[in-house]
C-alpha cells in the first residue's frame, strides 16, 4: 500500500476498492517502522490521522485528495497541533488557526499525518540547521537529504507518505526533491495562499507540493492553488486544471539551456544526468535553445541580502511576550529580549537576523538592501528576455548530489552556494519543478529543474511529465 | 537684556480613525472592552498570518488628506517600521514611509492679528499600538501588563510643517485640525480617550534668521493645555541654555505634567534605527482620480465655509454663525430646522436660545434634538404667529424634550388650554372685572396717563395665566376706558 | 564546492567587533564574548561575498522589492470574531488575569 500514488490511493478510496483507514495504517505503521533512521518527522499525529481518515470513510464526498496522506512541513500552521519551524523558540506553540493550503488539503481529503522536519525557520539547505537534529537521506543515511524541507521531501522518498507539503524560499522545495529523488515544485508567487506559513523571507516564500510523481504533484497543486482573500499576495486569477493536458507531450516546446546552469562547481555525475535528460526532451520533439541568463551568478548575493533582511524583521515577533520561548533569568525588559531570542534561536537563524538588520540599518540599506533589490530586478529581466525565445528553461536543480552530513556544517557561503541555481527563480517570482533524472555512479539521485515564466505550471507539468514518462526513474526506491 | 527669540514648532498627530474594525484584521475598533478581548491571531502577531488592508480605513485616511487640502498620491505603499517594544506585537509598525497615501496640504488657524496658512508635509495610514499599563501594587513595581485591544487600530498620522511660531499657534492649529477631523466626520479627536495624540517638534532661532535652531522631540502629549505649557516651557528652556552660551542637545523628551517641566527620554545617539522598508504582506494601492473626486464631493463643507455662508447667504449675524458651526451637530440642527419651513433667524434664534440652554441644562448633546426638529419648527411657527406666547413656547419646548416626536403639540395645546387667547369675547368680561378692581389706575388714565394702561394689560395676563393676547387685550381696555 | 564567481576578496566592508555588538543589540540577541570574533569573521565574509554585487552597474534600475504585480487588495470593515481571551493568551509565556506580563517598561 505505501508503494501506491496518490491518485492511485484516492481512485481506490473513491471506488471503495480500500479504505482511507486503511492506507493511513500501513503509512502509520512505514513510519514507525523507517523513521527512527530517518528522522524525517518533528510530531507525528497518529491519532489525529486516523480520526481524519474515519471522517473521510464516513463521508460520501470523496474529494481530489480523499484519503490521501500528507506530511506537513512543520512551517506550516496546523490549529492545536505543535508547529514549531524546528525551533527552540517555538517549543509547545499550538496555533489556533490552520494555514490556508493545508484547510484546503483537508477539505479535499487529505488524511495529514504529522509535521516534517526542516532547516529551523526554513533557513538552510540542508535540514541540518533543526533544532531537533538533522533528517537522513534515504538513499544514504550518512548524507543529508537537502532542505529546507528535507524532512518533507525525506517523508515521500521512503515511502512514509505518498505527498508532502513544502515551502521554497531559495530552493527549499526542489533542492531536497532533487537530492532524494522525487517531485517538488515551487509554484508562481501568488499562486498559493501564504497564510499560515510562519514567514521566512515574504516577498520570496511559496507553499508547493512533493510528490513522487509528477501527476501527483499536478493533483496536490490543484487542491490547494488559488486566491485567498487572507493573504493580499494571492493572485485573484483562476487556476487552470493541471491534469487536463498533462500527457500532452513537448512537441514544439523551446526548451532553453543556459549556460550559466551548468558552471565549474557541476558534479560529473549530475552533468551526465542532465545531459542525459535533455537528449530525452530533444528526443520526445523539443528543440534545445542554447542561451544565457547572465546575473545568474549573482543570485546568491542578492538573495542572501533581500532574505535575511526580510527575515530579521519577519522574526521580531519572537520576542517571548505572546508565544514561544522565555528566558527564565533576565535583567529588565532589553535584556529579556535578548536573553529568550538568543536562547530560542539556533545559530544560523541568528547570523541571517544579524546580516539582515545590518542591511537595513542606517547607513547601509543604499549599499546593500537597494543593491540586491535592483540586481533582483536585473535577474527578472532576463527571464523575461528568455520567454521571448523559449518556453521553459531546463537544467541541473543542484550543482552536487547529496552531500555528507557535517561536510557543509562549518562553511555557511559553502552551504549557501547549494542555492545557486535555485534562488533565481524565486528572486523572479516564476515557478519551477523538479523531477527525477537518474542517478550519480555513487547511486545519488540527480535532479532535472525545469523553469518558466508566471503561471506557466501547467506547461512545467506537462514538460516534466513527458520526461518522466520516459524515464520512469520514479519507480525506484531506497533501500531501507 | 536679553535679545528676542522666535520659537519654530512642527507638530505630529496621530488621530483614530472611525472604522468598525481595525486596520488590517476583522477584531472591532472599539474603546473600552474588557483587556485582550479584542484580538486575533493577526493583531497579536502570531506566526504565519497575514494581514489585510481594511478598504474603509484608507477612504478614512484619503477623506483625510483632501479636507486638509493634500495632492492624494495616486500610487500608495506600506512599509516596515522595525522597533521593539511588548505593545507591538509583531515588533514592526505597517506604516508608510516614501510614498504615503497624502502630501502637502495645508490648514488654516485664525489668530487675533490675522489667520494663517499651516503647512501640511504628509497625511499617512498605519496602525496603532495596544497599551501598556504599570501597576503600582504590591509585588508588581517591576512588571508592566500588555492590553493589544488597541493593537493594529487604524490611526492617520498627519505631520505638519515647522511653520508654528508660538504655542498659542500650536494651540489654534490643534483645534483647527480637531475641527475639521471631527467634522469630516473620521476621527471623534477625544483626547481623553488617546483618539488625538500629539508630538511637537521645537526649536528656537533669531527673527530673521532662516536657518532653523537645533530642534527637541516632546513626545505623547495628552492635552491641549500639555501641549502649550510644554512648548512654552521648551522654548524656555533652549532660550536659557543658548543665552548661557551652551548648545541644544537633539534629545527626544517627554512632558511631566505634574512637575510642568520637560524630561529626557533618549538622546540622539539612542535614537532607533527603524529600519524602514517595503511591507513585502501588502501590495501597492491606486487611488485613481475619479476615487479621489467621488471623495471630495462626498467631504461636508469644512466650518468656515459654512460660516461664511450662513453669514452671507442667509444673513446671519456673524456670532450666531460662529455659535452655530462650532458644533457641527449644532448646525445640522440649524439646517434641520430650516428644512422644515423656518426663516434662518428664527431657526437660529430657536437653536442660540432653547436648543442650547437645554443642552447646558441638562448635559445633553446637540443630538438629542435630531428627531425632534418637526416638532419644533411647528411649535416656533406657532409662536411667529402668536396662536401662543413666547412664555408658553418655552414650556412646550420643555414638553417636546420629554416626548416622543409622535405626540402632538396640537393636542397638547388644546388639552392643556395653552392656545392664547385673542378672542374679544372671552376677553371682555376680564377687562371688565380688571378696570372694575382698580379704580386708581383707572384714574390715573384718565387723568391723562395713558401708559398706566400698561399695569392694566399686565392684570389681564395675570388673570389668563399668560394666555391673553396683549395686543387685543390692550384694544379692549381702551376701548372701555375711553366710554 | 567553491564557484569560479567567489573570488576570496579582502574585505571592503570592515564588520568589526563595535559593530557587530550594535547590530546585535538592534537585533535583540546576545553575543557572548567569547563569540563575538568569530562571529564577525563570518559575517565579515558573507558581507564579501554580498559584495560581488557591486561589480554590476545598477544605475537607474528600478528595485524589485517583490515580484506580485497585484495591486488593491482590500477587505471591507466587517468585524469578525476575535479570540477568546484564554485563546488569545493561550500560548503565552507569562500572563495574569487579563494581561501578559512583561519586566517593567521602563519608557
Ligand atoms: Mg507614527
Ligand atoms: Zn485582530
Amino acid at each position: 500500500m505505501i508503494d501506491l500514488t496518490a491518485s492511485e490511493i484516492r481512485d481506490g478510496v473513491r471506488a471503495g476498492k480500500w479504505k482511507a483507514r486503511e492506507v493511513v495504517d500501513a503509512h502509520l505503521e512505514r513510519i514507525a517502522a523507517v523513521d527512527p533512521k530517518l528522522h524525517a518527522y518533528l510530531h507525528v499525529d497518529a491519532d489525529g490521522a486516523r480520526a481524519a481518515a474515519d471522517r473521510v470513510d464516513a463521508s460520501g464526498v470523496k474529494g481530489l485528495l480523499a484519503g490521501v496522506p500528507v506530511a506537513v512541513k512543520d512551517n506550516m500552521c496546523q490549529r492545536g497541533i505543535p508547529t514549531t519551524c524546528a525551533s527552540k523558540i517555538l517549543e509547545g506553540f499550538r496555533p489556533p488557526y490552520d494555514a490556508t493550503a493545508l484547510l484546503r488539503a483537508l477539505a479535499a481529503g487529505a488524511v495529514p499525518v504529522g509535521h516534517t522536519n526542516l532547516d529551523e525557520f526554513a533557513m538552510g539547505s540542508s535540514t541540518e540547521n533543526s533544532a531537533y537534529g538533522p533528517s537522513r537521506n534515504p538513499w544514504d543515511p550518512t548524507r543529508a537529504p537537502g532542505g529546507s524541507s528535507g524532512g518533507s521531501a525525506v517523508s515521500v522518498a521512503a515511502r512514509m507518505t505518498p505527498l508532502a507539503f513544502g515551502s521554497d524560499t531559495g530552493g527549499s522545495i526542489r533542492q531536497p526533491a532533487a537530492l532524494c529523488g522525487v517531485v517538488g515544485m515551487k509554484p508562481t508567487y501568488g499562486r498559493v495562499s501564504r497564510y499560515g506559513l510562519v514567514a521566512f523571507a515574504s516577498s520570496l516564500d511559496q507553499i508547493g507540493p512533493i510528490a513522487r510523481t509528477v501527476r501527483d504533484a499536478a493533483m496536490f497543486l490543484q487542491a490547494f492553488a488559488g486566491h485567498d482573500a487572507l493573504d493580499s499576495t494571492s493572485a485573484p486569477a483562476e487556476v487552470p486544471d493541471y491534469e487536463k493536458d498533462l500527457e500532452a507531450g513537448v512537441k514544439g516546446l523551446r526548451v532553453g539551456v543556459p549556460k550559466e546552469f551548468f558552471g565549474a562547481g557541476t558534479d560529473p555525475g549530475v552533468r551526465a544526468a542532465i545531459d542525459a535528460a535533455l537528449k530525452v526532451l530533444q528526443k520526445q520533439g523539443a528543440t534545445l535553445v542554447e542561451m544565457s541568463l547572465p546575473h545568474t551568478d549573482y543570485g546568491i548575493a542578492a538573495y542572501y541580502v533581500i532574505a535575511p533582511c526580510e527575515a530579521s524583521s519577519n522574526l521580531a515577533r519572537y520576542d517571548g511576550v505572546r508565544f514561544g520561548h522565555r528566558a527564565k533569568s533576565f535583567d529588565g525588559l532589553i535584556d529579556m529580549y535578548r536573553k529568550s531570542r538568543t536562547e530560542g534561536f539556533g545559530e544560523e537563524v541568528r547570523r541571517r537576523i544579524l546580516l539582515g538588520t545590518f542591511a537595513l540599518s542606517s547607513g547601509y540599506y543604499e549599499a546593500y538592501y537597494k543593491k540586491a533589490l535592483q540586481v533582483r530586478r536585473l535577474i527578472k529581466n532576463d527571464f523575461d528576455e528568455a520567454w521571448k525565445k523559449v518556453d521553459v528553461i531546463a537544467g541541473p536543480t543542484s550543482p552536487i548530489p547529496a552531500f555528507k552530513i557535517g561536510e557543509k556544517a562549518n562553511d555557511p557561503i559553502a552551504m549557501y552556494l547549494c542555492d545557486v541555481l535555485t534562488v533565481t527563480a524565486p528572486l523572479a517570482g516564476i515557478p519551477g519543478i523538479s523531477v527525477p533524472a537518474g542517478f550519480t555512479e555513487g547511486n545519488l539521485p540527480v535532479g532535472l529543474q525545469l523553469l518558466g515564466k508566471e503561471w506557466s505550471e501547467a506547461t512545467l507539468l506537462r514538460t516534466a511529465r513527458s520526461y518522466e514518462r520516459e524515464t520512469e526513474f520514479w519507480k525506484r526506491s531506497p533501500a531501507l | 537684556m536679553s535679545l528676542p527669540w522666535e520659537t519654530v514648532i512642527g507638530l505630529e498627530v496621530h488621530v483614530q480613525l472611525k472604522t468598525r474594525t481595525k486596520l488590517f484584521c476583522g477584531c472591532a475598533n472599539k474603546y473600552g472592552a474588557d483587556p485582550n478581548t479584542l484580538v486575533c491571531p493577526i493583531c497579536l502577531g502570531l506566526p504565519g498570518v497575514l494581514p489585510v488592508l481594511n478598504r474603509q480605513a484608507f477612504a478614512l485616511a484619503v477623506r483625510a488628506g483632501v479636507a486638509l487640502g493634500c495632492e492624494v498620491a495616486n500610487v500608495t505603499k506600506f512599509d516596515r517600521k522595525n522597533y521593539y517594544y511588548p505593545d507591538l506585537p509583531k515588533g514592526y509598525q505597517i506604516s508608510q514611509y516614501d510614498r504615503p497615501v497624502n502630501r502637502k496640504g495645508r490648514l488654516e488657524i485664525s489668530m487675533p492679528a490675522a489667520n494663517k496658512n499651516i503647512g501640511i508635509t504628509r497625511v499617512h495610514l498605519e496602525e496603532d499600538a495596544g497599551k501598556l499599563i504599570h501597576p503600582d501594587t504590591e509585588g508588581s513595581s517591576g512588571v508592566s501588563f500588555v492590553d493589544l485591544n488597541r493593537a493594529g487600530v487604524p490611526l492617520v498620522e498627519i505631520v505638519s510643517e515647522p511653520d508654528m511660531r508660538s504655542p498659542d499657534e500650536a494651540h489654534a492649529y490643534l483645534a483647527a485640525l480637531k475641527e475639521i477631523l471631527q467634522y469630516v466626520d473620521i476621527s471623534d479627536c477625544d483626547m481623553e480617550k488617546g483618539s488625538l495624540r500629539c508630538d511637537a517638534n521645537v526649536s528656537i532661532r533669531r527673527p530673521g534668521d532662516d536657518k532653523l535652531g537645533v530642534k527637541t522631540e516632546i513626545k505623547n502629549l495628552n492635552s491641549f493645555k500639555s501641549v502649550a505649557k510644554a512648548l512654552a516651557y521648551e522654548a524656555a528652556r533652549h532660550a536659557s541654555i543658548i543665552e548661557g552660551g551652551g548648545k541644544v542637545q537633539q534629545v527626544t523628551l517627554t512632558w511631566d505634567a505634574i512637575a510642568e517641566k520637560t524630561v529626557v527620554l533618549r538622546s540622539k545617539e539612542e535614537a532607533h534605527d527603524y529600519r524602514y522598508f517595503p511591507e513585502p504582506d501588502l501590495v501597492h494601492i491606486q487611488a485613481d482620480a475619479a476615487f479621489v473626486e467621488r471623495i471630495r464631493q462626498a467631504l461636508p463643507e469644512k466650518p468656515a465655509a459654512r460660516r461664511d455662508r450662513y453669514v452671507k447667504e442667509l444673513g446671519l449675524p456673524a456670532y450666531d454663525a460662529g455659535v452655530l458651526t462650532g458644533d457641527k451637530e449644532l448646525a445640522a440642527l440649524f439646517d434641520k430646522l430650516r428644512g422644515e419651513g423656518l426663516a434662518p433667524k428664527v431657526a437660529s434664534n430657536w437653536v442660540m436660545k432653547h436648543v442650547l440652554a437645554a443642552m447646558n441644562e441638562k448635559k445633553i448633546a446637540a443630538t438629542t434634538f435630531t428627531d425632534k426638529t418637526r416638532r419644533i419648527a411647528e411649535l416656533a411657527k406657532k409662536v411667529e404667529a402668536k396662536q401662543i406666547t413666547g412664555q408658553t413656547g418655552a414650556e412646550i419646548f420643555a414638553w417636546i424634550l420629554g416626548t416622543p416626536e409622535t405626540a402632538s403639540v396640537d393636542e397638547h395645546i388644546l388639552k392643556q388650554g395653552l392656545a392664547q387667547v385673542s378672542d374679544a369675547g372671552a376677553l371682555e368680561a376680564i377687562v371688565r372685572d380688571v378696570i372694575a378692581k382698580n379704580p386708581k389706575v383707572v384714574a390715573d388714565y384718565k387723568s391723562g396717563k395713558p401708559s398706566a394702561v400698561q399695569a392694566l394689560v399686565g392684570q389681564v395676563m395675570r388673570e389668563t395665566k399668560g394666555k391673553a393676547n396683549a395686543s387685543v387685550a390692550k384694544d379692549l381696555l381702551v376701548k372701555a376706558l375711553e366710554c | 564546492m567553491t564557484r569560479h564567481l567567489y573570488p576570496l576578496f579582502s574585505l571592503r566592508m570592515d564588520i568589526t567587533r563595535p559593530l557587530v555588538e550594535k547590530v546585535a543589540l538592534l537585533a535583540r540577541l546576545e553575543i557572548p564574548p567569547a563569540d563575538a570574533d568569530r562571529v564577525a569573521a563570518q559575517l565579515g565574509r558573507i558581507v564579501t561575498m554580498v559584495e560581488t554585487l557591486n561589480k554590476l552597474d545598477t544605475k537607474g534600475v528600478e528595485p524589485l522589492s517583490n515580484p506580485t504585480g497585484l495591486v488593491d487588495a482590500f477587505r471591507s470593515d466587517e468585524p469578525r470574531p476575535s479570540l477568546s481571551r484564554d485563546e488569545a493568551l493561550a500560548n503565552a509565556p507569562d500572563k495574569v488575569e487579563m494581561f501578559l506580563r512583561v519586566p517593567r517598561v521602563v519608557e
